[in-house]
């Protein structure tokens, strides 16, 4: 439970402290789970703004329904959706987190070791795991359903993690580790408004009243990155928690006025709901219990106020907000010398139609910070080229911040977590793993503290790998790489545009030393909202790296239909002549022949003659026996006379 | 048909014609092969007649619908920088990597993820069997022998809504030690394409702008590029002290080389290549009254890219923007009094059969079948030398698609950056 095990500038007096704080909420959470304080359906909406370093904008719905244990409630539901709580009971889930993702989490500017990012940043496409409550021979079975039934609430392509090609088991490889897990991904799945409508209908006010009004089609997906997720626990305890949350990174239009100069340059762009959205918030869903708005100034920022005096008043010297916040909470830091974070919160309930809630920033100076990245960088990129195999490479880069998070970097080893699902036509071969630290090859037993790979099996399942790696702290670059042989896929089971290439999910790397995690102070834990106790919860750092786009060998698609005319073509041309070979009867044409062959003439010599009627006598006294070498030569003669004369008369009938 | 008429004559006779016709022309051999020889000359005399002009499905790929989105602002930045970039030419030499840190900087300021990329000169012999081995160990034997270095300068541009597994690569090739007037407005047009693009958010694919530095040949610097983005060498243990030693011109650059916060010797990239582009600004020609724009695309062992890309390209050029396209052809052939003689030949020839059948219509002026025939023979003359014509040779040794343009101007003007924008889009 200690909560920075690497952080060493914490004194103990504060970790004590920490320590019985972080103990007495969770406790306080679980009485009130227990307790069944919260007997009926509940339901929080929230939103998060937050600037980002690079003029951009974090949006952030939380949206948060609850249901007590279904013993005490029945069948019927007030708030819950009802196509969950379904799915819930018929699966037994414990919990299912299902993402949909377009564009690419930014973690060098956007962050990767605060909580807000940490959870929130998915892998392009679809990214779905789910913990059952089965014993293990029925959880392909309830999986195989639950994809069926979750594609048809979201008319989404989920349904294609059916096959077992598509999904794997890890047991540690993840965050959640549990036997009776399932991930899969499917990298290539596009992501728009047909998803979000679904995902709106869950919610007891629709897109019609409170936060998720301002729902913008355009605007949300003129975003640089948009994940729409939904988040399930379920236990005996406390019922079902559905949190479903929107992630936006918008940029927000700049309106410059004159020349850009140097000092426009670095200011933040001023921006308010109003000109994100092009909505104001009218009020608060009558169902919610709760409905609050955020703005978080992050560590970085927060420095750079402190530093002008500012504070954590809300209208100062370097920005304005528009509307006064209801309330300023401080994140409580452990760490000494380091600002904290800033949260202004604007309540919804005292806004309405009337008198609609448009919070906005101005800013006055320019201000340059940097966003709390991870300690460890990682990368996967693909290697070598051809048709026929290749290799994948993770590299980890330490970033600016690691420092920050090792306390003397020069002893210490840090523990990476590698998680890695490669489709079956993808033939990983584990054994050429290669691991390279500061660019000397190292031994894999010295750096690998844990490892096990299930090889992937032809159309029947992907190959996984779980890896766990322990290297010094104060490596500059680790790579690892390991060879693939590229298959060979029956005809039909290319998708569209196969020559495109085809996807290897993300890897999903995990630092279990480190975690993220916010904490406030202020005020009684209880009365947090949802948001926040998300925030405060600590959890491990996790990144995702790119997809991969593999090239394979595809065949000319058209080949199949030339097999079929050239097979066809063959087999006319055999049965042609089998028959010819059986019907005919040789010995008895021949006597034919002979018998006939003094009357007998050619059967083109007598068509032309036919034609020619008028040469028709001459030539028949003429022919005989010897109709074969003479009349031939002659009747070519007379051809070329009479296709000169035709040129020549088409020539001249031309001048004319 | 004669065939037919023995059999019906006498059958017996068939098997005896087949043997007959093949003694026969085993025993005129040489008559036949002196024939068949004369025969395959002139089909390939015939051969630019005959030739069908090509064409791209509009349905696949929708280049008529491309439009220019190219703005004087772009224009006036390209043109920013080739005065930035001329006048640190005329200040004097320092230390070498001026124009890279120029560079950089722009693309750091246009919001690119950028890096240094240095690199060791090969030799400049091409090895056309190099394409079959997979030997990378070659590969650092090779680079420790040899100690001139270069520094390429790298932009990437992450599309906004992408999901960056696939990239789309610009090369602007530049003598860095000595920066001629084209050199640098080829580096402007590739900024402006650049930083135009950064802007833009209709992105798929990632893009690459490749600035390199092409002192020691504009094959190698592009090859080292590739090579490091495709097989890197992890072990660099002897590489980084050969390095070091050699490093005097580039001391000065370690001490610099973090730029806003980040480290730019850091080798980034961005998915796998789905096609490259080499831009070039090429010397001035006075003899055409129109801008000319020539296409290479043959590549080493004759290897040729998808013929959509020079399609495209062409149809673009040609139809959008009034240029005039040339594909590699050789410039002493189009003047040979021997091929136009050949081509009034074929022109008379093509006449009388126009006026035979006004449907028969091969003929063509002596002068575009002299072009068409140097073109020819420059494509059979690359193909059969396996040399690649450009640093565009170096992708196709990674099965990317690659191709060079070099624009010639009288002067430099605007529709020459509009151009490129278009061939953009249309890719």
């Amino acid at each position: 439970m200690a909560p920075t095990r690497a952080r060493a500038t914490i004194h103990t007096s504060f970790l004590l402290l920490l320590l019985v704080i972080f103990l007495s909420c969770d406790l306080l959470d679980r009485i009130i789970a227990s307790s069944g304080e919260a007997s009926e359906e509940e339901f929080t909406e929230e939103l998060l703004l937050k600037p980002l370093p690079d003029k951009k904008i974090l949006a952030h719905f939380h949206f948060q329904s609850t249901v007590p244990p279904s013993d005490s409630i029945g069948h019927h539901h007030h708030l819950f959706p009802k196509a969950i709580a379904q799915l819930v009971k018929k699966f037994h889930i414990r919990e299912l987190e299902l993402s949909f993702t377009q564009g690419r989490w930014n973690y060098e500017s956007w962050g990767g070791s605060d909580p807000m990012s940490n959870i929130n940043a998915k892998p392009p496409g679809v990214e779905m795991w789910a913990v059952f409550d089965l014993p293990v021979n029925d959880i392909n079975e309830s999986w195989k359903g639950l994809t069926h039934a979750l594609s048809g609430i979201f008319c989404s392509s989920v349904n294609f993690l059916e096959s077992s090609t598509a999904y794997s088991a890890p047991h540690w490889g993840l965050r959640t580790n549990s036997s009776s897990m399932r991930y899969g991904a499917l990298p290539r799945e596009a992501v728009c408004t047909e998803n979000l409508t679904p995902w709106l209908k869950l919610l007891p006010c629709r897109d019609k009243a409170g936060l998720a009004s301002l729902l913008d089609r355009p605007s949300i997906y003129k975003s640089y990155y948009h994940s729409q997720r939904l988040q399930l626990f379920s236990s005996d305890a406390s019922g079902i928690i559905l949190d479903q949350t929107l992630t936006v990174v918008l940029q927000p239009n700049v309106q410059r006025n004159g020349m850009p100069n140097s000092y426009d340059r670095f200011l933040q762009p001023n921006w308010s709901i109003m000109s994100m959205f092009k909505k104001k918030v009218t009020g608060q869903c009558a169902l919610a219990k709760a409905s609050s708005i955020f703005i978080e100034l992050e560590d970085g920022l927060a420095t750079e106020l402190e530093k002008l005096g500012a504070g954590e008043s809300w209208n100062n010297l370097a920005f304005d907000l528009s509307v006064a916040p209801d309330r300023v909470i401080k994140e409580h830091n452990s760490m000494e010398g380091k600002s904290s974070s800033i949260l202004y919160e604007f309540k919804v309930v005292k806004y309405s139609k009337y008198e609609p809630l448009d919070v906005g920033i101005k800013w006055k100076l320019p201000l340059v910070w940097s966003c709390p990245e991870a300690p460890f960088h990682a990368r996967r990129f693909l290697m070598g080229s051809g048709n026929e195999r290749g290799s994948i490479a993770f590299s980890l880069q330490p970033t600016q911040s690691r420092d920050q998070f090792l306390s003397d970097s020069h002893k210490c080893t840090v523990r990476a977590v590698i998680f890695q699902v490669v489709p079956w036509y993808v033939k990983v071969y584990y054994h050429t793993l290669q691991i390279f630290i500061d660019g000397r090859s190292v031994p894999v037993v010295d750096v690998v503290e844990k490892i096990s790979v299930s090889p992937s099996e032809d159309k029947v399942s992907p190959g996984s790998l779980q890896m766990m790696l322990r290297f010094p702290c104060d490596m500059n670059s680790t790579a690892l790489a390991m060879d693939f042989d590229k298959g060979f896929l029956h005809i039909d089971e290319y998708p569209p545009d196969a020559n495109q290439g085809f996807d290897i999910p993300s890897a999903v790397v995990s630092f279990p030393d480190f975690y993220s995690s916010r904490s406030y102070l202020e005020g009684n834990c209880l009365k947090h909202p949802p948001l926040l106790l998300k925030l405060q919860k600590r959890t491990v750092l996790q990144s995702y790296t790119e997809v991969l786009l593999v090239p394979l060998t595809t065949p000319d698609f058209s080949m199949p239909y030339n097999v079929i005319t050239f097979t066809c073509t063959v087999l006319a041309l055999y049965f042609g002549s089998l028959l010819n070979a059986l019907r005919r009867r040789i010995g008895e044409e021949e006597r034919l022949l002979k018998s006939k062959d003094s009357k007998q003439v050619g059967l083109i010599p007598r068509l032309l003659s036919k034609l020619k009627g008028r040469t028709l006598e001459s030539h028949q006294s003429s022919s005989g026996s010897t109709a074969s070498s003479k009349p031939g030569a002659k009747w070519l003669f007379k051809v070329i006379f009479v296709a000169i004369f035709a040129v020549l008369w088409h020539y001249y009938s031309n001048i004319d | 048909m004669p065939a037919e008429k023995d059999e019906a004559k006498e059958p017996r006779a068939r098997p005896r014609l087949i043997i007959f016709m093949a003694s026969f022309l085993v025993s005129h051999s040489t008559l036949f092969s002196v024939v068949c020889c004369i025969a395959g000359l002139i089909a390939l005399l015939l051969l630019p007649i005959l030739a069908k002009s090509t064409y791209i499905s509009e349905n696949a790929l929708m280049p008529g619908s491309a439009n220019p989105v190219f703005s004087g602002q772009d224009v006036s930045e390209a043109s920013r920088l080739v005065k930035d970039i001329t006048e640190t030419q005329k200040m004097g030499k320092t230390t070498g990597i001026e124009i890279q840190r120029l560079i950089i900087q722009r693309m750091a300021d246009v919001g690119a993820e950028v890096y240094y990329h240095k690199f060791q000169s090969q030799s400049n012999q091409f090895h056309p069997f190099r394409f079959f081995s997979c030997d990378s160990n070659s590969a650092v034997t090779e680079s420790n022998s040899n100690t001139s270095n270069g520094l390429n300068t790298v932009g990437i541009i992450r599309a906004p809504r992408g999901d960056g597994k696939e990239a789309i690569v610009l090369v602007t090739p530049y003598n860095s030690e000595y920066v001629k007037l084209n050199d640098a407005l080829s580096l402007g047009l590739g900024f402006s394409i650049f930083s135009h693009l950064s802007r833009v958010s209709w992105l798929a694919k990632d893009i690459l702008w490749l600035a390199a530095d092409s002192r020691y040949g504009e094959y190698s610097s592009v090859s080292a590029w590739l090579k490091d983005y495709h097989n890197p060498v992890f072990f660099s243990s002897e590489n980084v002290d050969a390095n070091v030693t050699h490093d005097k011109d580039f001391l000065n650059m370690e001490n610099k080389n973090m730029l806003n916060g980040r480290n730019v010797d850091v080798f980034k990239r961005a998915g796998t290549m789905a096609a490259a582009m080499v831009f070039k600004v090429g010397e001035a020609m006075e003899r055409d009254p129109r801008d000319i724009l020539t296409i290479y695309a043959e590549a080493s062992n004759g290897q040729m890219p998808n013929l959509d890309l020079i399609n495209v390209v062409h149809y673009l050029a040609v139809h959008r923007q009034g240029f005039r396209v040339n594909i590699g052809k050789l410039a002493s052939l189009v003047n040979s009094a021997w091929l136009n003689l050949v081509g009034q030949i074929l022109e008379w020839l093509g006449n009388l059969a126009k006026n035979l059948n006004p449907k028969w219509n091969f003929g063509i002026s002596s002068a575009d079948y002299a072009e068409g025939a140097a073109t020819v023979a420059s494509s059979m003359y690359h193909q059969a030398l396996g040399v690649p014509t450009g640093s565009h040779g170096a992708f196709r040794d990674y099965q990317v698609d690659a191709i060079t343009f070099s624009f010639s101007s009288r002067f430099y003007l605007n529709n020459e950056n509009m151009q490129s924008s278009f061939i953009l889009r249309g890719g």
